[in-house]
């Protein structure tokens, strides 16, 4: 059972990193859909609704997702669903019920860097930059590598291209965790390549992204180049599938992928 | 901690702890048609409107409705009767125990949904479980409610 | 017939649906203690000690109880009647814990953190047993798991305790082995099913309080309230006439709460504190510590002639019953009576094998009861002989076929009173269109569709053991009330036994209260399950209505001063045949209760039924693979069932797609995973996946109506029969689609990719 000792809503993101430091066992809430289901005992939860972080803005370059923005906002914004053929409504879109998705945030599933999350594996081929309050922006592919420090992830940033995008998902019921995913996208000559739910976090497929990006595409070969993922990503196994399914799955999907964004309107 | 909120148009004041859940919180406070199913956010049975749209009550963390409108079954019993009727009719409410968080789904769904298809109605309710019914009859259910039929 | 027949809603749907506190927990008061239980977190282990002291000093806490705090007297949660064919292996607490989450402790404090704080500080030190873990090893393992010296039997099931086995079993007709010589085609398969889950989305709660005389009572969501009545009198050693207890609305059962599970523990709190207590499990307990269905091996072997004439069915088992025995013997049974009778064209049939006890979760009662394993198993072989022989699987049936007015091998010369199985394929097969779509059709993105179907029986009550009672009362006011002790779990049986009252008495659903699953006010009644409760319990209503009838003609006749013979009554009035004197029904209830001389007339019955007639349903699916994946979607299931008379059309619909849609779910969805230390993975809606409206496709159902002579109305059965067909009918529409023959479940996406990569090799060596 997790418990709750002292709470804190902080006015500005400095103040709130300060709170989260300052004990072992403080920490930052999120959606809290998962906090149920630990029993750790938090001393300070620092609550970060105070901070206006609830948001999808529209610049002329960017657009801004705050931390606290909700998958069920993501799923029904009009900016997303005509960004990137709707690739990030698109992946949060298998995840439970809309009731869940009111729930859980954007900040969270990305900060945890959950090995089964759609949204960052989307996230990740759309190429996306994230904010730290201590760490400051980066590339979320950078993010993904280093080792978990404390901090709060504020802000994701999407530079706003011409791109086309497809997201795939392979999952043992509806309303499972994915047993793999993987999205593509493909803006100007430049493809990007993400892979999910191996059961390790998303990655960027970089070897096959390199090569389709180096190349001209027909559909005759999709298999070759399916194949340059499956071999550069690794892939594990646990209770929805072993390794050597990963594998070949991650072809299949890739292969689904690319066609789709071959055959899709830039938007 | 003491928080307001405007529950079925009423507002009120409840002493909620850090860790309490809204959906505790609510059952606590007489509000019987709040169930839980799973404890792992995923049944759908304790869905109420935060500030009008479906949320799990069960995994909203009570101090956070400080200020907002929660709507529970309790407070749209005129709206849900005419669909528990219909639902009623279709034998397809069973044990009545996933209802109450299924019917405030529906109801949602209708003000936020104009003319949903058929794949767009299952995407919407797909939160909430029903282990009784198989689904079909609260289908053919929502269609006669939205106005088609079955 | 105004009344049955009829889609009419339940009487209690408006209520329930609208979220009215109506269940266990929404009764119990505010200030009941919160009970909480700790688990063994080892599968097979001896307590050495155990500390409570500091859980006891613990502000809060009102009491903890551990083994040495219980009766030692054992007995069984199986909801069976009385004697019980289940072995009496439990006590209460016990000082050897036999699975992860077997009882060690139990804690009751004034609110739920005190108590699960309470369960964190209380100490035990265990002497690790190696577990039984794999099912097929059980028999001659080192460890035995009931070692007990008072491990007791009512019957002879064939428990061999130091072998790890609870039951043995064996039906045999003709010469089984010499029989399958003569046979022109020999297939077998050996099938593996899992210990699915009930799931009901009310998990199991009671809550139990002293009444004003010093009673026990508790409100408990159970099917059985009286078999509870029992067994805790049994468990707890107090008289049966201290307890009584109430059965509310309750959120679905499936047979689950036919085993007891919450109310010992909640009870043995309220006796020691004289305080209410409430027990409510937890979705994770629920999963972890409370029953499932009975994972199987089930070995088939079919044989016929050169024209598919089925010649012998012999099946073999083997059951895993988990840490404790209840329903080990009677589930295992079921196996074989619900399949051996399907097809009758047949020399020589058997069903043998043993049920054998391992270190993880006890199964226990689940809606199909055996026959669902069985079903999958002969089906699947079915098919497989219908592949073999190149005979559409559907006329390999309608040649095999127990045929209305046929007996079988194992029918001791009974007759099939009823049966529209042959009407039900032949709608069915029209419905999911056969002709069109049999065998496969190739779509051009990977993607295969494809049919498959299976057929199925089931029982109505168990025949010669169960029996319900039923009272009406003419009241005061020329209402009706109807007592009863079936337990409706959502079903909608108080109302399909209202229907069948009303209709009997003539009247409407208005003037019939009904009252049910109170064992203080209720006649007896085994409870709701075995499919009983339409055919046996309503067989009840239907006598005792006509008892109440025939008592208010004598009285109509009295006071007419007319012979009761020549009396009509159409519900409101009684008549004399030439209609010159004439006496209402309001007006009869009012004289009965007035003055001197009179009596308030109760119609009473109680019934057994001397055959438990089967329903039948066939099943067709039709299915989409994606080859490059394995993934299998379901995309239409034709159910066309059998079931007598249809009472409740719309419940009975409900019915069969919940039944329809819970078998989906154990043929695709719903995995159960152990870790190497016998721990369950699958203990959450997240691990463990029922299906959602998402994974389903169209459900479609039809009847065949047949007439069952012995039935109330002519009615069967239909609660149970409905899970039985999904899994076979998915994995033979797999097979045409595919070519790969699944022989265990769930079909995971997985699973089927390797077996259609192993396609290549696997036809090689069958030329060899």
């Amino acid at each position: 059972m997790f418990t709750i000792k002292e709470l804190a809503q902080p006015d500005t993101l400095t103040e709130a990193y300060n709170l989260l430091i300052a004990k072992k066992n403080n920490a930052v809430l999120g959606g809290c859909a998962f906090l149920r289901m630990g029993s750790y005992p938090i001393a300070t939860a620092v609550d970060l609704t105070k901070l206006n972080l609830s948001f999808i803005r529209e610049a002329d370059d960017y657009i801004e997702i705050g931390a606290m923005t909700t998958f069920r906002e993501i799923e029904v914004s009009p900016i997303l669903q005509q960004y990137a053929n709707g690739v990030l409504p698109k992946a949060v879109s298998h995840v439970l019920g809309v009731q869940f998705r009111s729930v859980v945030t954007v900040g969270a599933s990305v900060y945890a860097k959950y090995g089964f999350s759609d949204l960052i594996t989307a996230l990740l081929a759309l190429n996306a930059e994230i904010e730290l309050v201590q760490g400051g922006r980066m590339r979320l592919a950078e993010f993904l590598e280093k080792p978990l420090t404390k901090d709060i992830l504020s802000r994701i940033w999407i530079r706003k291209l011409e791109c086309r995008a497809s997201y795939q998902t392979l999952r043992m019921s509806a309303s499972d965790y994915p047993l793999l995913n993987a999205a593509v996208t493909q803006t100007g000559s430049h493809w990007l390549v993400a892979v999910g739910a191996r059961p390790r976090k998303a990655a960027i497929a970089q070897q096959l992204s390199a090569a389709l990006s180096a190349s001209k595409i027909d559909l005759e070969q999709l298999d070759f180049f399916a194949n340059i993922a499956s071999e550069e990503l690794s892939f594990g196994t646990n209770a929805r599938g072993t390794a050597q399914y990963r594998r070949a799955m991650c072809k299949v999907l890739i292969k689904r992928a690319i066609k789709e964004v071959l055959m899709c309107e830039s938007v | 901690m003491r928080i307001s909120v405007t529950i079925n148009d009423k507002m009120v004041h409840l002493d909620v702890e850090f860790d309490e859940f809204l959906a505790d919180a609510l059952r606590k406070h007489g509000f019987f048609s709040i169930r839980k199913g799973c404890d792992t956010s995923c049944c759908g049975l304790c869905t109420v409107w935060v500030d009008g749209r479906p949320t799990l009550s069960c995994s909203v963390l009570a101090f956070r409705v400080d200020g907002k409108t929660i709507t529970t079954i309790e407070g749209v019993q005129q709206e849900a009767e005419q669909f528990a009727q219909i639902l009623a009719a279709e034998g397809a409410e069973q044990c009545g125990f996933c209802s109450p968080g299924f019917i405030m789904t529906v109801l949602a769904m209708k003000k936020e949904l104009t003319q949903p298809t058929e794949e767009q109605i299952i995407h919407y309710l797909t939160g909430n479980l029903c282990r009784c019914t198989g689904y079909m009859g609260q289908l053919r259910a929502v269609k006669m409610y939205l106005g088609g039929t079955a | 017939m105004k009344l049955v027949g009829k889609g009419i809603a339940k009487i209690d749907a408006m209520p329930i649906a609208t979220g009215k506190p109506v269940y266990t927990e929404d009764l119990a008061y505010q200030d009941a203690l919160v009970v909480k239980v700790l688990r063994s977190p080892h599968a097979f282990a001896r307590i050495k000690a155990i500390d409570t002291s500091k859980a006891e000093k613990l502000a809060g806490v009102e009491c903890v109880l551990t083994y040495q705090d219980v009766p030692k007297v054992r007995f069984t949660l199986a909801g069976q009647s009385y004697p019980e064919p289940s072995p009496y292996d439990r006590l209460i607490l016990e000082d050897l814990v036999r699975y992860v989450g077997d009882e060690v402790a139990i804690v009751a404090a004034i609110d739920e953190k005190t108590a699960l704080k309470a369960i964190k500080l209380i100490k035990v030190e265990y002497e690790l047993l190696e577990p039984v873990l794999d099912f097929e090893q059980a028999i001659g393992h080192s460890s035995v798991i009931h070692p007990e010296a008072d491990l007791h039997c009512n019957f002879d099931i064939g428990l061999d305790k130091e072998q790890n086995i609870v039951s043995s079993y064996k039906l045999e007709a003709g010469d089984v082995e010499a029989e399958l010589q003569q046979c022109a085609v020999v297939v077998e398969g050996t099938y593996y099913t899992q210990a699915q889950a009930h799931a009901m989305m009310e998990t199991y709660r009671a809550f139990s309080y002293l009444d004003h005389a010093g009673r026990l009572v508790l409100i408990s969501s159970t099917q059985i309230p009286f078999h509870v009545r029992r067994k805790l009198a049994r468990s707890l050693q107090i008289p049966a006439s201290k307890i009584r207890v109430i059965k509310p609305r309750i959120g679905g059962g499936f047979g689950g709460k036919q085993t007891v599970a919450v109310e010992p523990f909640v009870a043995a709190v309220t006796l020691k504190t004289g305080k209410p207590a409430l027990l409510v499990y937890d979705r994770k307990e629920t999963f972890t510590a409370t029953t499932s269905r009975h994972a199987m091996r089930l070995k088939v072997r079919l044989g016929a002639d050169q024209d598919g004439f089925i010649q012998v069915v012999d099946i073999e088992g083997l059951s895993d019953t988990g840490a404790y025995g209840e329903h080990a013997s009677t589930v295992f049974s079921v196996v074989g009576d619900k399949t051996l009778p399907l097809y009758n064209k047949t020399k020589a049939v058997r069903f043998m094998g043993n049920v054998v006890y391992t270190n993880k979760l006890p199964a226990g009662a689940f809606r199909g009861y055996g026959a669902t394993q069985g079903t999958f198993a002969l089906e699947a072989t079915v098919n497989k002989l219908a592949a073999k022989l190149q005979i559409d699987p559907t006329e390999l049936r309608m040649k095999n076929l127990i045929k209305q007015g046929e007996t079988c091998l194992t029918y001791g010369g009974k007759i099939l009173g009823s049966s529209a199985l042959d009407r039900c394929i032949e709608t069915g097969k029209k419905m999911i269109g056969w002709s069109e779509k049999y065998p496969r059709r190739e779509l051009d993105n990977h993607k295969v569709r494809a049919v498959g179907m299976a057929v199925t029986m089931q029982g109505s009550g168990i025949a010669g053991i169960d029996t319900a009672s039923a009272e009406i009362r003419l009241n005061d006011d020329g209402n009706y009330t109807l007592l009863i002790g079936s337990t409706d779990m959502g079903t909608g049986s108080d109302t399909i036994l209202s229907q069948m009252a009303a209709e009997t008495l003539d009247t409407d659903m208005e003037h019939m209260i009904v009252h049910a699953a109170d064992t203080d006010v209720s006649p007896y009644d085994p409870g709701s399950y075995a499919s009983s409760t339409t055919y046996v319990t309503g067989m009840a209503v239907v006598k005792a209505a006509e008892d109440l009838r025939q008592q208010m003609l004598t009285q109509a006749a009295r006071f007419l001063e007319a012979d009761p013979q020549e009396l009509v009554f159409d519900g409101t009035l009684f008549q004399t045949g030439d209609g010159l004197r004439s006496l209402t029904l309001v007006k009869l209830a009012e004289l009965l209760v007035l003055g001197l001389g009179n009596k308030q007339l109760v119609g009473q019955a109680t019934y057994g039924s001397p055959v438990s007639p089967p329903p039948f349903i066939a099943g067709f699916a039709e299915v989409e693979v994606d080859q490059e994946t394995g993934q299998v979607s379901v995309l239409d299931f034709v159910a066309v069932a059998d079931c007598g008379t249809v009472v409740n059309p719309n419940l009975a619909r409900i019915q069969v797609e919940g039944g329809i849609v819970q078998g989906i779910g154990l043929a695709l969805y719903e995995d159960v995973r152990y870790d190497e230390k016998g721990t369950l993975q699958t203990n959450t809606f997240m691990q463990y996946k029922i299906p959602t409206r998402k994974d389903i496709g169209t459900i479609r159902v039809a009847f065949e109506e047949s007439y069952e002579p012995t039935g109330p109305f002519g009615a069967k059965s239909i609660g149970e029969v409905v899970v039985n067909t999904p899994a076979p009918a998915i994995v033979n529409a797999i097979y045409h689609a595919t070519g790969v023959m699944l022989d265990s479940l769930p079909v995971t996406p997985e699973k089927l990719y390797r077996k259609m990569q192993d396609r290549p090799i696997r036809q090689e060596m069958e030329h060899e």
